[in-house]
């Protein structure tokens, strides 16, 4: 299932801190080349982690990393606009809008990789409908962008830079009730389970009619 | 809905001393139907900015109290940057309950939502309004009125900065060129469908271009950000 987690919450999910943190040194760092720094754990951090951003995390079954996402909002900085303004020629700036990063999947998932892509955007999706905003900005491959367009959930490419498997784009998505609808049909995942996950996160109280009566 | 929006959005507009944003809580009761509303920021040009329709006992008592230790409102909005649904926030202590029965008793809504507001020289704030609805009213009222609320709270921030004469809060925020080209078609009067079709971009993108220069420009529509970027040369048409 997917958690909810902010940086400063990641201490009480040490396994999954733990293995989120070396399968992403595992995807940037040794599969995809980036250059990004690895730690003396064996975790892929950089600064925007040190911002108290909100991951929303895949829980395999065995408690470990299964895949995730980063989010911060763009009022602050953010990582496409302090690297990749260039190439979209623009540093958007916006309450409504929520960056995502670090898009990452377990190499340990043998079947059902694309079962929980499809659940972490679903989980960023959900933080929009629930928050008021309208859309999310990005930075991906160029050549996974079918997958998101497969899911229903289809990208405004507003800049790309580097070329074939190489080749990046940054990208906008939109953000609403409908767009969410669209996405769980496509990708058979019922909007109440995903409404659970943000619930189990974000735990409602329920202050009616009596219950906060000490 | 949009058109609760703009009506506020426009009230603000017009607002521009300490006095005139103090008085906008009524403008927010009337056309938000909310039962309080408070914006506070800890640090503006110096000194602690506080906007509330809290009965001042209240306030008083809270302070008193030094309630700011332990209302859960507070410690979310300190580390979090989500808006924090009041009642999701963890009042499973009994000082924390009391501390919430003894402000319904002051006439605090029991529901609320808290938006923490970062600004870009460190400035923190939040915004909050609250309400009186049980729990499926305020669920549908927060499903209806989240995203107004989101570009409230920011633009009352923005205001803020201004009536208090805090540091620019654009600085560093200079418009990009997809930003200039926007609005200099848009102020030259081509419609948002024509402009899309110059740029060749979808009208989803250009929504967020204009909501970005919007918000860097601190303008509450977009005749008002054109005019603004005009008047300080950044385009000519």
């Amino acid at each position: 299932m997917i958690k909810y987690i902010y940086a400063d919450q990641l201490d009480n999910f040490p396994l999954l801190k733990d293995t989120m943190f070396k399968d992403r040194a595992g995807q940037f760092k040794v599969r995809h080349g980036w250059d990004v720094t690895v730690d003396e754990n064996g975790y892929e951090i950089d600064e925007y982690d040190a911002m108290n951003p909100l991951y929303a995390i895949w829980e395999a079954p065995d408690g470990t990393h299964g895949g995730s996402i980063r989010v911060l909002p763009t009022v602050g900085p953010t990582m496409v606009n302090d690297h990749f303004s260039d190439l979209a020629g623009i540093k958007i700036i916006s309450p409504v809008i929520w960056e995502c990063t670090r898009f990452c999947i377990s190499p340990r998932l043998t079947d059902g990789q694309s079962k929980v892509a499809a659940s972490l955007i679903l989980s960023g999706c959900e933080l929009g409908v629930r928050f008021g905003l309208e859309s999310s900005i990005g930075v991906v491959y160029s050549h996974t962008l079918p997958i998101y367009r497969r899911i229903g959930w289809i990208p405004d490419v507003i800049g790309t830079s580097g070329e074939e498997r190489e080749e990046i784009s940054v990208c906008l998505w939109p953000i609403n009730a409908k767009v969410k609808a669209n996405i769980c049909r496509k990708s058979r995942i019922a909007p109440e389970l995903v409404e659970y996950w943000f619930d189990q996160s974000f735990p409602d109280n329920a202050f009616t009619p009596v219950a906060i009566a000490a | 809905m949009a058109r609760k929006l703009e009506t506020f959005l426009e009230r603000l507009d017009t607002t521009n001393t300490v006095d005139d944003l103090s008085s906008l809580a009524d403008v927010l009761r009337d056309t938000y139907d909310v039962k309080n509303m408070s914006y506070l920021a800890t640090n503006l040009n110096g000194l602690p900015f506080v906007s509330s329709t809290y009965d001042p006992k209240w306030a008083q008592h809270y302070e008193d109290q030094n309630y700011m230790l332990i209302d859960p409102v507070v410690r979310g909005a300190l580390l979090q940057f989500n808006p924090l649904d009041w009642k999701r926030l963890d009042w499973s202590s009994k000082r924390t309950r009391s501390f919430f029965n003894e402000a319904v008793d002051f006439g605090v809504g029991r529901q609320g939502y808290t938006i923490p507001i970062r600004g870009p020289n460190g400035q923190a704030a939040i915004f909050a309004i609250n309400h009186d609805s049980n729990d499926p009213g305020w669920d549908r009222y927060l499903e209806e009125n989240a995203h107004d609320f989101m570009l409230i709270s920011h633009y009352f921030h923005q205001k803020a900065l201004a009536a208090t004469h805090t540091t620019d809060p654009i600085e560093g925020r200079e418009l990009s060129p997809r930003e200039l080209d926007v609005l200099k078609y848009l102020g030259i009067g081509l419609s948002r469908g024509k402009v899309a079709e110059v740029l060749e971009i979808s009208e989803h993108t250009l929504r967020v271009y204009v909501d970005s220069a919007r918000y860097k420009l601190g303008a509450l529509n977009t005749t008002h950000a054109v005019a603004i970027a005009l008047a300080r040369g950044v385009i000519a048409v």
